[in-house]
């Protein structure tokens, strides 16, 4: 039986190469990359100013925020038709998938609040009040705790998803921008841009565990400037967007060093890996394009050119 | 449950984010003043100037303290013209330590000098005057308003590297005008550039009716240049030139290419997002003085949340000191020269529809950070009560 699987996905594999999907912000599209080619296959339509982007589970949906739109576009990733909008608050910019695969915890950029959606009944069913500019989301592993952090408060804001209160308010540097928690759950990583710094806490305590520092050489502190990140499968490292430095920083995920700076597009933001997590694919603002990486090697192989100003970047098998 | 709760993360966090219970009294000290009249009757100087600004930046600060316990108020009086600003400053430092000042040069050291004001944090956010930061500096005076040369420095750090490198100037006659002309000369003096040849704006007639004719005339024996300057930060007659002048040059200074602490065109490192929140609050766009008046109560914001009290001489060395930082949207953190006190930041150079350039200018280095290429740099500040 095993073999037979096999050879049907190898037969099926030309038909459904995975992709990563690229939301560019100032050009109101989606700009679909061929992981085998690593080509443009697709440039999809999108409501107003794309950012966060994120698939449902069984990668049926994609959920778009179309900030300047103050909609949360539901789309077909088949045919690329919108199929409904979501109510989302005003400007919505980045969001996160709760693991029952049916809550959007959505960060209000514009209104300084979090609103929680129900994607099947498509209703607001709380919006909790947080710091000025909330951007980065992140839920833990097991549901419980939903993160936003919000720039100009300078702060991560742990909110309760059963009562959907915040329970804990912890300083981080300046102008936090992304947030993930490790697969196990037991930290919480907040990258800040202006101070540039990640804090990790342990997610038990709320106390602060680790701060992590870049130095990029040639380009002055105040230019390296942490943003998006992700953690390779294994979890033993961090890829971390250095925004106008124009670099990527690997970064040691169990002693918080800085490892390696791989030389990427102009203004890295954000990313997604393949789904074997084998290339990481960052989105570069301001040259309009998307750098690869070769993770095992630490290089960058290629560069993709996308839309203007891509932002968000999401992986579909 | 809940004070259990409570109590468990006051222990958890420590003294960095205990939540405790602080109040922080700011006031906004206003002088009016008289403005001379200009050519064009199309500019409006908004009432709310300045104290808009301070509005945003306390309701960012009550965001923030709201999460930690820390209520912040803005008390701002406006002192008339001819009226007692002496007066109405020692009530203000009776009242509090925390003061935002929108006066002119010469008040602010009265005010700074008083003996009540010993142990007081003062901000000047609208005298742009390079002598405030240089020997009439003043310790308890800490200023988010660039200097005249910071600007001309960010001015002068583009005009050299765009190899324009032959220079001349029309200056107004108001006080204003010759200080920026004065910081506009010594600065392209530090860039290694030269200002050939100088005019006087000395004509009465209505320049609205008459530019056309009288522009190039006046313009024809100012030679070869690359770049007209303009001082009239009155913003008087300098906006006729352009377009008029005998040899067809691009015009820089206070009309043109402007440098300026900020502008409605700054739309970058999120600054839409300050525009925006702006724009919804005041109904109308935000200038220079109000950015300045926004930074100086969110540098207290954030010097309160950092450390947890409102003891104006704690904060102040925490402002001073390397731990500081502020998000300006600016694209890097603000801090302060602890030399005199000047907040460092970068200087956008802007068109009334476009950001052009922001200063410091890649390949501009500096040993600390390139924002010092800007201004003054503590080896060439007189100013010693900072020491």
């Amino acid at each position: 039986m095993k073999p037979l699987a096999t050879a049907l996905i190898l037969l099926a594999s030309p038909l459904t190469a995975a992709e990563i999907w690229v939301t560019n912000e100032k050009d109101d599209t989606i700009s679909v990359i061929d992981i085998d080619t690593l080509d443009v296959t697709r440039t999809i339509p999108t409501g107003e100013r794309p950012r966060g982007i994120t698939f449902s589970k069984d990668f049926s949906r994609v959920y778009i925020c179309a900030s300047n739109s103050d909609t949360v576009q539901v789309m077909d990733p088949e045919t690329g038709k919108i199929l409904h909008d979501l109510p989302s608050g005003e400007d919505p910019e980045q969001f996160v998938l709760h693991p029952n695969d049916r809550h959007l915890y959505i960060a209000n950029e514009d209104d300084a609040v979090t609103t929680v959606v129900d994607t099947e009944t498509r209703k607001v069913i709380a919006q909790i009040n947080v710091g000025i500019e909330p951007e980065g989301m992140a839920v833990s592993p097991d549901g419980k705790i939903a993160i936003t952090t919000s720039e100009t408060t300078n702060m991560a804001h742990w909110i309760d998803t059963d009562t959907r209160q915040i329970v804990a308010n912890t300083l981080v540097d300046a102008r936090p921008r992304h947030a993930e928690f490790t697969a196990n759950g037991s930290e919480l990583w907040v990258s800040s841009e202006i101070g540039g710094t990640i804090t990790v806490f342990d997610v038990a305590t709320h106390a602060e565990k680790a701060k992590l520092d870049f130095a990029v050489k040639g380009v002055h502190p105040d230019r390296v400037q942490p943003v998006g990140f992700e953690f390779t499968e294994d979890e033993k490292t961090a890829f971390v967007a250095l925004g106008p430095s124009n670099h990527v920083a690997v970064v040691n995920a169990e002693t918080y060093e800085v490892e390696d700076y791989i030389l990427v597009g102009r203004r890295v933001w954000h990313m997604a890996f393949s789904p074997d997590k084998s290339l990481l694919f960052t989105t570069n603002g301001v040259s309009g394009d998307v750098t690869v990486i070769d993770v095992a090697k630490r290089e960058a192989i290629k560069t993709i050119k996308v839309g203007r100003f891509p932002w968000g970047a999401a992986f579909r098998p | 449950m809940r004070q259990i709760w409570q109590i468990f993360l006051a222990v958890l966090l420590g003294a960095q984010t205990a939540v405790a219970d602080i109040d922080v009294p700011i006031i906004y000290l206003k002088q009016d003043q008289d403005r001379p009249p200009i050519l064009s009757n199309l500019d409006t100087i908004p009432d709310n100037l300045g104290i808009a600004g301070a509005q945003l930046g306390l309701a960012g600060n009550l965001t923030t303290g709201g999460f930690l316990g820390h209520s912040y108020t803005l008390d701002i009086r406006t002192v008339p013209i001819g009226g007692d600003l002496v007066a109405a400053a020692i009530q203000a430092l009776s009242d509090s330590p925390l003061l935002i000042l929108d006066t002119p040069a010469a008040d602010l050291l009265t005010i700074a000098d008083l003996a009540q004001a010993k142990d007081a944090l003062l901000f000047n956010v609208a005298a742009p005057a390079q002598a405030l930061r240089n020997t009439d500096c003043r310790a308890n005076l800490l200023h988010t308003l660039p200097s005249l040369t910071m600007r001309a420095d960010a001015l002068m750090q583009f005009i050299r590297f765009k190899r324009w490198d032959s220079l001349a100037m029309v200056t107004g006659a108001h006080p204003g005008d010759i200080a920026f002309a004065e910081a506009l000369r010594s600065s392209a003096t530090k860039f290694g550039l030269k200002i050939a040849t100088e005019k006087s704006w000395i004509f009465d007639a209505d320049m609205r009716r008459n530019a056309a004719q009288e522009v190039p005339l006046f313009t024809q024996d100012l030679g070869k240049y690359d770049l007209l300057l303009i001082a009239d930060e009155l913003h008087d007659f300098g906006r006729y030139i352009a377009y008029n002048t005998w040899t067809p040059r691009p015009v820089a200074g206070s009309e043109g290419l402007v440098p300026t602490a900020w502008a409605p065109v700054v739309e970058q490192w999120g600054a839409a997002q300050l525009q925006s929140r702006f724009h919804d609050q005041s109904n109308r766009t935000m200038h220079a003085t109000d950015y300045a008046a926004w930074a100086a109560i969110r540098t207290l914001g954030e010097a309160v949340t950092r450390t947890s009290t409102a003891d104006p001489v704690t904060l102040r060395s925490f402002i001073l000191s390397d731990k500081f930082e502020l998000a300006g949207f600016k694209g890097r953190p603000l801090s302060y020269r602890t030399w005199n006190g000047q907040m460092r930041q970068p200087i956008p150079l802007v068109t009334a529809r476009a950001l052009v350039a922001q200063a410091p200018l890649p390949g501009y280095l500096h040993q600390r950070t390139e924002l010092d290429t800007l201004g003054l740099d503590a080896p060439e500040s007189g100013c010693t009560a900072f020491q």
